[in-house]
């Protein structure tokens, strides 16, 4: 990794497709904004709609004394090991977003943190939405081709105001030797709408997040997809919290895994607190190769009138599937690769046609006979 | 384009279908009839090329090539086609994507096709995902007529259909069997079982077969075949020596 980067198009020609691979759009081309940070060092913050302001955390917290209100308010500073070390470091690093009432941002905002050198990058991340804004986040966290080993821890807290929507896509790009602890958390407001889809295709060599919504406010709405593929080597422990307190309020949990011989946790919690809540868990898994998927669905209801379910299910392609497509002319592979292209196919908007490309030759790659 | 000789299969070891001979020529429309259980699906299954139909003796020769231990996706690349009576739900693979995959350059015909079957509604639907009786015939024809075989298979077109889709799901498939051309034109041919009869509505076939217990008990025409069952039952076929 080259120590003179500067903005995201003076990178390498690799390092761009890697970023593009992880969603981010070097060329800021529909793109409301950006925050680009390698290691710890913040290379650029910018921002193109009015009433949207993205900074970085540690000139926000000197600019706005408010800020401290929502500084580990959603994360507990003591959660764990991971969240007392970044609330330990004397100048936090990290991109704060706010969006204020009514401000509404058409094209994603994206923030792009790259591994270069450090053993440990981590960042501290408020994402405010105040009343009826909408704001749209693609996260993409990337390690550069040449970085051989690290850790990414990331905390990042997110606040849904009244009526406002926000739509948050991390795509994961990371090396086989690296490991990333994201510790997010949300709050929703009445009416507010929090979507978090998350992607990773690429090998990894552990990553660990559990990131919690808890929706406050009546009618508020917490959706989390996620769409994985556990390569060989990999160890992918992921899940997502609900916890539906305010009447009206409900959540849906999706993920889609696929295992080619990596090992992958998938948890999900929804706690129906109160009356009037609804919470949906769906949880589907293929073993192709190896591997190992273990499915954690838990749902807890508190409460009279709170309507939780989940459905989880782990196995193989079925072969009356591949023959009903072989019969219409594709062969094993082509059909075994088309079952397995619907089964992924959960809707996640913002994807590029470069990560779905991606998405699409790691589908290709793999092999027939599962 | 299909000759069946001295044909064996086993299921699991067991010997379902004994000593079957079939020859249906280009252009000609052949029905099977016969009691539940009696082999037709797996006939159909084993011409078709489906995994755990053994082929323990015999041969599928499909114009003029042996295709009995062929891959199922060759023999439909050669022009074989199914129907199916009950097809599988896949899961988040829709309708849509299904038929451009399969199309490959005849994708331009879809949108026609779907609108004339009355699905243009289902290509966003997942495959098979919560369609009526009437839905997954019309899926399977729709999916026939867009993957185009010179040989048809149909195994129970008109079960679960109400009355209504049965004029559009036969109009379709006398379609795929070129029913609309001339004889001399006519090159598609077809196996179709039925059990009412009700097809032949649409269809005119040429030749009728029952087949009972894994053999086949009678050859003939296939309107004097149906009223005879019809009348009689299967018992008769079942007891018939003739042949």
């Amino acid at each position: 990794m080259p120590a003179d980067v500067g903005e995201l198009k003076d990178l390498s020609e690799e390092d761009r497709t890697r970023l593009a691979l992880a969603g981010l759009n070097v060329e800021m081309e529909e793109r409301s904004g950006s925050f680009f940070q390698v290691d710890q060092e913040i290379r650029h913050v910018h921002s193109g709609t009015e009433g949207i302001e993205v900074l970085p955390i540690a000139e926000a917290l000197l600019k706005y004394d408010w800020l401290k209100d929502y500084s580990w308010k959603a994360v507990d500073k003591d959660k764990d090991r991971f969240t007392q070390f970044v609330a330990k470091q004397e100048t936090q690093q990290g991109f704060v977003i706010i969006a204020r009432k009514g401000a509404k941002a058409i094209y994603p905002l994206q923030a792009c943190l790259y591994l270069a050198d450090a053993k440990v990058q981590y960042v501290h991340n408020i994402v405010i939405a105040e009343e009826g804004a909408e704001l749209h986040l693609i996260s993409g966290c990337v390690s550069g081709a040449q970085t051989k080993s690290g850790a990414h821890i990331g905390v990042t807290e997110i606040y849904v105001g009244k009526n406002a929507r926000v739509t948050s896509t991390m795509i994961h790009n990371w090396s086989a030797s690296i490991s990333v602890y994201p510790r997010s958390a949300s709050i929703i407001e009445e009416g507010g709408v929090f979507l978090s889809n998350y992607v990773c295709m690429q090998p990894v060599r552990h990553i660990d997040m559990n990131p919690t919504a808890t929706l406050r406010g009546k009618d508020a709405v917490a959706r989390f997809s996620s769409v994985v593929v556990g390569l060989p080597g990999s160890t992918l422990d992921l899940g997502s919290r609900a916890l539906l307190q305010a009447p009206g309020s409900s959540a849906e949990l999706v993920s889609r895994m696929i295992t080619r011989g990596g090992t992958i946790i998938s948890r999900g919690e929804i706690r129906g607190e109160v009356p009037g809540t609804k919470g949906h868990i769906e949880c589907k898994g293929l073993i192709l190769k190896d591997g190992m998927i273990h499915a954690i669905p838990e749902i807890a209801g508190l409460v009279v009138d709170t309507e939780l379910s989940h459905e989880a299910a782990v196995g193989r392609i079925a072969r009356d599937e591949i023959e009903y497509l072989m019969s219409r002319g594709l062969d094993e592979e082509t059909a075994t690769a088309t079952i397995i292209r619907g089964f992924l196919d959960v809707k996640i908007r913002g994807l590029p046609e470069l990560l779905q490309r991606q998405i699409d030759a790691a589908i290709d790659s793999a092999e027939a006979g599962f | 384009m299909l000759e069946i000789t001295d044909l064996h299969v086993s299921i699991e070891e067991r010997e379902v279908l004994h000593d079957i001979n079939l020859t249906i020529g280009d252009g000609e429309t052949h029905v099977m009839m016969g009691p539940n259980g009696s082999g037709k699906t797996t006939l159909l299954r084993t011409i078709m090329g489906f995994a755990g139909n053994e082929v323990t003796a015999g041969t599928i020769v499909f114009n003029g090539e042996d295709v009995t231990r062929m891959p199922l996706h060759e023999r439909a690349k050669r022009g074989m086609g199914m129907l199916y009576q009950r097809p599988p739900t896949i899961a988040g693979l829709k309708l849509g994507k299904l038929l451009d995959v399969t199309a490959k350059d005849r994708a331009d015909r879809i949108p026609a096709l779907a609108e004339e079957l009355n699905m243009d509604r289902f290509l966003d639907r997942d495959v098979n995902a919560g369609f009526s009786g009437g839905e997954i015939k019309r899926s399977e024809v729709l999916q026939l007529l867009v993957q185009d075989p010179s040989f048809v298979m149909l195994d129970e077109p008109e079960s679960g259909v109400d009355l209504e889709n049965i004029s559009l799901i036969g109009n379709a498939t006398a379609r795929l069997l070129e029913k609309d051309q001339h004889i001399v034109h006519r090159t598609k041919s077809g196996l179709i079982i039925t059990h009412t009869g009700y097809i032949l509505d649409y269809i005119d076939a040429d030749y009728g077969h029952v087949l009972c217990d894994g053999v086949f008990k009678c050859h003939g025409n296939p309107r004097e075949i149906l009223k005879s069952i019809k009348t009689h039952g299967y018992q008769e076929c079942i007891e018939c020596q003739r042949m």
